[in-house]
């Protein structure tokens, strides 16, 4: 955690130009939305397809109410905030009923649903132009810039890993990996595995839509263009690639599957075929993701050395 | 009956076969090897845009399109090998984000080897609708539903009489005991994933002259001939092909009397609706978990 505080407050001094803070925005956004996104499927077991959905209602909810309605950004971000998780309460409980590939499946769906009434209700959300938002304002004071927004975005990043280890290290986070151990065995134990199931849905929700609400404000106007289904991947992907109930994992995913898209447009046309590459490369290759998989290289080998000074 | 909702009943089944078609070569694919294909829908964009191109160069339908089948198979077969394979037993998190990036490979290619553009293949006997109840359906269309019946019915014969398709489906029953009785189960994988992606070729080749095909045609296709199978019941022939049909005849439906902009979101609540009161599906095997 002291690592990653160190990072971002050194990270500055290798950001030369404000293309490369952008870059650095983004994956501190992006990190955010993993972050709750691993909780739910490295450490509850679940999956979610349509995380993009969660991320876009925060986008368009911030949006439509501090620009269509001029309501002040906080108020407008806290109430999709509310909004979204209440969504998600509704929605989790019929839909975490389910396992597997049902479970993606459905929650594919939501996202999908989510997609199209954002892109077909253009009077309130602009269709697929989407709107234009006013910048995020705190009282009087107008944060703009990416130098400013890296510090904002950053520091919230903390906060949200902090949440996240605190959250695993209490006993909701110790039930959750019971439930991801076992769902019957947890049962057995007396945890209600739906209970714990949709609140950490829930809170997965809000950490993308207070993301997706940051986004907007940020980047000053949203399109649908990030509430895709191959948006939902690009997070899962980052989560799974970073490794699996990893915060920190989770954070690397974000930053490296993040920064990818920047360095293959040297690939030009290329661009996807190489992306889709890498996916499956990495999935595998790396399973287990980059974080563990790195880690468990570091254990054997300091094993071996170990079992090398006593055999000598 | 009305001649419009004849109209939609036959638009709905002539879409609804296509994604019959989709829904088995999901549900041959899973059956084998639990996994779900998400790349299943770039199996139909290449069967078109292959066709397009043969014809384009001079080949006859009669050539270019078992030419086209043939290559969505190899694809298929180089997928198994190549990406399945090397990843068994991992988790179904990793599979579904293997096969998705297979499909968003296979999209980037094939937006290299064609480009991104709308294309069209000649009916394959004319466009003169031909009225039939007051309604009017292309010929096409009648190919379509026509050579979807003649599909099932050769899947139905293969799966029951001969011994490879007896394999196929010992495995999907239990991989153990089949390769207990001496089932190559990995060559049965394989050939599962060429049959799948032909399947999706021949799909892709019958809708390309009703609406064109394109390099990401791929994706709403594959989607909801996924929502189809798991309508269905996923694993089960009989379902996908049934989940299929019902999928198109209630989204054209809707389409019509409802609200065609909602056309999409359409496919997608009935899939939320049957997972949530119905999820496995209406031929689905009705499972218990073991403890």
């Amino acid at each position: 955690m002291a690592a990653l505080a160190t990072v971002i407050a050194l990270l500055p001094l290798a950001l030369s130009n404000n293309y490369f803070y952008d870059i650095a925005v983004l994956v501190g956004l992006n990190a955010i939305v993993c972050v709750g996104l691993n909780l739910l499927i490295g450490y509850a077991g679940q999956i979610s397809l349509g995380h993009a959905g969660f991320f876009g209602l925060g986008a368009y909810g911030s949006a439509i109410l501090a620009s269509r309605y001029g309501w002040p950004p906080l108020a407008a971000m806290l109430t999709t905030t509310l909004a979204v998780a209440a969504l998600a309460f509704v929605v989790g409980r019929p839909i975490l009923r389910l396992k597997g590939h049902y479970l993606a499946m459905a929650t594919l769906g939501l996202g999908v649903i989510i997609f199209m009434v954002i892109t077909t209700e253009d009077k309130f959300t602009g269709g697929p132009d989407g709107i234009a938002v006013v910048p995020f304002r705190i009282g009087g004071l107008v944060l703009q810039g990416e130098r400013i927004w890296y510090w904002l975005v950053g520091a919230l990043l903390l906060v949200a890993v902090w949440l996240a280890l605190n959250l695993i290290e209490s006993p909701m986070g110790r039930a959750l990996r019971a439930l991801h151990g076992s769902e019957v065995g947890a049962e057995v134990v007396g945890i209600n595995a739906a209970d714990h199931k949709v609140m950490v849905f829930v809170i997965s929700a809000v950490f993308a839509s207070v993301a997706g609400s940051l986004a907007a404000h940020y980047s000053g106007f949203v399109t649908p263009g990030k509430v895709t289904f191959l948006h939902s991947i690009e997070l899962v992907t980052m989560v799974v690639f970073g490794g699996m109930a990893s915060t920190f994992g989770a954070v690397v995913g974000a930053a490296v599957l993040t920064t990818l898209p920047q360095l293959l447009t040297v690939f030009k046309d290329y661009e996807m075929m190489v992306f889709g590459a890498v996916m499956m490369g990495t999935m595998i290759f790396l399973p287990r993701g980059v974080v563990p998989s790195l880690a468990r290289l570091f254990q054997t080998g300091r094993r071996r050395d170990a079992a090398k000074e006593d055999g000598a | 009956m009305s001649a419009q909702f004849m109209q939609y009943l036959l638009t709905g089944l002539t879409v609804g076969a296509i994604y019959a078609l989709v829904a088995l070569g999901f549900s041959i694919i899973f059956n084998a090897s639990h996994v779900i294909n998400f790349a299943q829908g770039e199996f139909v964009m290449i069967g078109g845009m292959a066709t397009v191109s043969l014809t384009a160069s001079g080949l006859p339908y009669l050539l270019a399109i078992p030419l086209a089948i043939v290559a969505a198979a190899l694809v298929g077969l180089a997928l198994e090998k190549f990406a399945v394979e090397p990843a068994r037993g991992a988790s179904v998190v990793t599979l579904i984000i293997i096969t998705i990036g297979a499909s968003i490979f296979l999209r980037g290619l094939a937006m290299l080897v064609w480009d991104k553009n709308l294309h069209a293949l000649k009916p394959f006997t004319g466009d003169t609708p031909i009225a039939v109840a007051g309604a009017t359906i292309l010929p096409q269309s009648m190919w379509v539903l026509g050579v979807t019946l003649v599909i099932v019915l050769a899947l139905t014969w293969f799966f029951g009489r001969t011994l490879l398709g007896k394999a196929m489906l010992a495995t999907s029953h239990n991989h153990l005991a089949a390769q207990l009785v001496g089932i190559n189960v990995r060559l049965v994988l394989f050939l599962s994933f060429g049959l799948s992606a032909a399947l999706g070729a021949i799909a892709g080749i019958l809708i390309a002259p009703i609406t064109t095909t394109s390099y990401d045609v791929g994706v709403m296709l594959g989607l909801k001939g996924f929502a189809a199978a798991i309508l269905g019941g996923m694993g089960s022939g009989v379902g996908a092909v049934i989940g299929g049909l019902v999928l198109g005849i209630a989204e054209t439906m809707s389409a019509g009397y409802l609200s065609s902009a909602y056309k999409d979101v359409i496919a997608f609540v009935i899939i939320l609706a049957v997972l949530f009161f119905m999820p496995s599906g209406l031929f689905g095997k009705r499972g218990g978990e073991r403890v």
